[in-house]
């Protein structure tokens, strides 16, 4: 017991020391990456109710993050003159996402596997589409000069100082960004071990015998993708307070599929595996770029583009991962059984037919 | 056809005249069973005979084509699995099908949910309420793995249990759901003679708790043993339906299946 709150108040520790430390060996522009590392942990949290507990595969997630984005873009920034507050609009991201979920999930209940990806991507793209041509998201031109984050007085875009330190609004940021991946956790946590999550397993698990169980798949699949959807919504309304500027191109299917590889590396349905995921997919490319002043200085000439590079490298590393660890590199118990599920069988062919 | 004679007051589930197609084979056809509360109803007939393909129907896994059913007055025909299953049906499977990498008990909670009521801000907000029906489920759950006779295994992952105990795993789930009645598709299928007749037992029990049992078995001995009536499928027909000793010497069933097996 006491080790464990030793155990705690260092990690406390360290995560308040994070910033500074990166500041100080590796450059402000770090700091920066570490605020968007926790958005990604957000996002791929989110992501981890759909895909990881519920077992539905969602390629359009992207969407609920550009509709809390877009959200707080348009009710807080010159766009439409208009400049509300956090505190209304955080929630109002949530629940205006969670809806959209609810919707964009509602048609394609029946579907599973490669037909409901499909369908999501589609879904994914009708969005951004749509945020491209209205007039009131202000087309592919996007909305510039979105209000900073405030809460009460506090302006998280402003310097302050603390004890002599410089802070930038990165750091202000950073610690706003670690309270709400914080909730998020303990959400997370306390879901997956609840009458709901219980049943988002079972749903997961196999799905007829879920039913016969009395399971209102519809019901609980569509809960789903609210809760997830509400979680994207959040990270993006922090996004655009965060960026000052979005724009549909923000919102691409590949930031969907990126979301999605950070679940499944990091460990479906296992909230540290995929915190883990989102920090290192979010935090690899920047790791490569020292690659380009490498090769300036050897060859004179940068032969690889470290953009494409990172890709390279990317996938490669993925596809090395789903080979020797197709669980991910930090799965639950429960999800490395499944996918372990031959290697030792004691109950033989229970999944064949009916 | 043969048709079972009960008056409607005493009937939990009555069919009448069910029938499934699958192409052009008739796998069910003028099916009409009447199935009398509290008593355990032996569903028995040759492979490929439409017992399985009747449960599929009766839990709304299947839609008949023709006919239509009712459990306690109330109409089913038209009712999603789900609905069917808090309305009093709840089942196994032939091929056993549980949730093998959730934990034996965590297989039965899910079989509570439709009892239980708390959503997701119960769970987020952990309220007082939520806490104490999850401590009501983990306890009602314990209950019936000790029911069923393998509450050791509570934290046992359901895939790793043995054969028999995930039969009996899938009963207790079946149970949690509070049916009315229990439809069972060979739970004695793969079990030895002692664990057959522990399985007999329990079954006596559940009758006993006031459950009625609807049982599809190819051990003989189990079912003429235990039911109260049982009926004959053939060819997605009913050839017979009665108290196990008419059963036994209808000519008809003799013929069709039970042949040598019954002296
Ligand atoms: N989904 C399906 N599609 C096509 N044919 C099916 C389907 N389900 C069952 N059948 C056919 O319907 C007939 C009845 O099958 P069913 O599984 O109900 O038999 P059963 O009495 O349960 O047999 P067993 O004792 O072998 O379990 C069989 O000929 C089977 O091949
Ligand atoms: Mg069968």
């Amino acid at each position: 017991m006491k080790s464990k709150v030793w155990l705690g108040l260092l990690s406390l520790a360290l995560i308040i020391a994070l910033p500074f430390g990166t500041d100080l060996i590796l450059g402000r522009s770090w700091v920066r990456l570490l605020d968007f590392a926790l958005l990604y942990a957000m996002l791929a949290l989110g992501l981890n109710i759909v895909v990881g507990y519920a077992g539905l595969l969602d390629l359009g997630y992207v969407a609920f993050y550009a509709v809390g984005a877009y959200l707080y873009a348009m009710l807080a920034s010159p766009h439409l003159g208009m400049h509300w507050p956090l505190w209304a609009l955080l929630p109002m991201g949530a629940l205006v996402a969670a809806s959209f979920g609810a919707l964009l999930g509602a048609p394609t209940l029946g579907l599973r596997g490669d037909y409901l990806a499909i369908v999501t991507m589609g879904f994914g793209e009708i969005i951004r589409i749509f945020l491209r041509n209205l007039n009131v998201t202000n087309g592919p031109a996007g909305i510039d000069l979105i209000d900073p984050i405030q809460i009460g007085g506090f302006s998280f875009g402003a310097n302050h100082s603390l004890l002599g330190w410089d802070l930038p609004g990165i750091y202000s940021y950073y610690f706003l960004f670690i309270i709400l991946t914080a909730l998020i956790i303990l959400i997370s946590h306390r879901l997956s071990d609840s009458r709901i999550g219980r049943a988002w397993s079972a749903i997961r698990e196999d799905e007829i015998a879920a039913k016969s169980s009395g399971l209102n798949t519809r019901h609980l699949k569509l809960m789903a993708f609210a809760m997830g959807a509400a979680f994207g919504g959040v990270s993006g309304v922090l996004f655009a307070g965060f960026q000052g500027f979005i724009s549909p191109e923000s919102f691409t299917m590949g930031e969907s599929i990126m979301i999605l590889c950070m679940v499944v590396l990091g460990g479906m349905g296992h909230i540290s595996g995929v915190i883990m995921g989102a920090i290192l997919l979010a935090i690899l490319p920047e790791a490569f770029r020292p690659l380009s002043q490498f090769q300036q200085a050897t060859f004179g000439h940068v032969w690889l583009d470290p953009a494409n590079l990172r890709m390279l490298m990317f996938a490669i590393a993925l596809i090395v991962v789903m080979i020797i660890r197709p669980e991910g590199l930090w799965p639950s118990p429960v999800h490395r059984r499944e996918l372990h599920a031959n290697d030792s069988e004691a109950g033989s062919s229970q999944k064949a037919a009916l | 056809m043969i048709e079972a004679t009960y008056s409607s007051s005493s009937a939990l589930l009555i069919a009448k005249g069910i029938g499934k197609r699958f192409g052009g084979l008739s796998a069910l056809d003028q099916v009409s069973l009447s199935i009398p509360s509290g008593s355990i109803y032996g569903l028995i007939g040759p492979n490929g005979a439409g017992k399985t393909t009747l449960f599929n129907v009766l839990t709304g896994i299947y839609r008949a084509d023709e006919g239509t059913f009712e459990l306690d007055g109330r109409s089913l025909t038209h009712c999603r699995s789900d609905q069917i299953c808090t309305l009093g049906i709840a089942r196994t499977f032939q091929n056993i099908r549980l949730f093998g990498n959730m934990t034996a008990i965590e297989n039965v909670m899910v079989g509570r949910h439709v009892r239980t009521h708390s959503g997701i801000l119960g769970a987020i907000l952990r309220l007082p309420s939520q806490r104490t029906e999850e401590q009501a489920m983990i306890t009602r759950a314990q209950e019936l793995l000790n029911f069923v006779g393998i509450g050791q295994h509570a934290n046992q992952v359901a895939r790793q249990l043995p054969y028999g105990d995930q039969r009996r795993l899938e009963i207790a789930r079946a149970l949690a759901t509070d049916p009315k009645l229990l439809a069972l598709d060979e739970p004695a299928a793969g079990m030895n003679d002692t664990e057959t007749a522990t399985l007999g037992r329990l079954l006596q029990k559940i009758k006993e708790s006031g459950v009625t049992i609807l049982l599809i078995e190819h051990d003989v001995k189990l079912v003429m043993g235990l039911c109260d009536r049982v009926a004959v499928l053939e060819y997605g027909r009913l050839i017979a339906e009665g108290k196990p000793a008419n059963v036994k010497n209808d000519p008809r069933v003799i013929a069709a299946y039970l042949g040598t097996e019954v002296s």
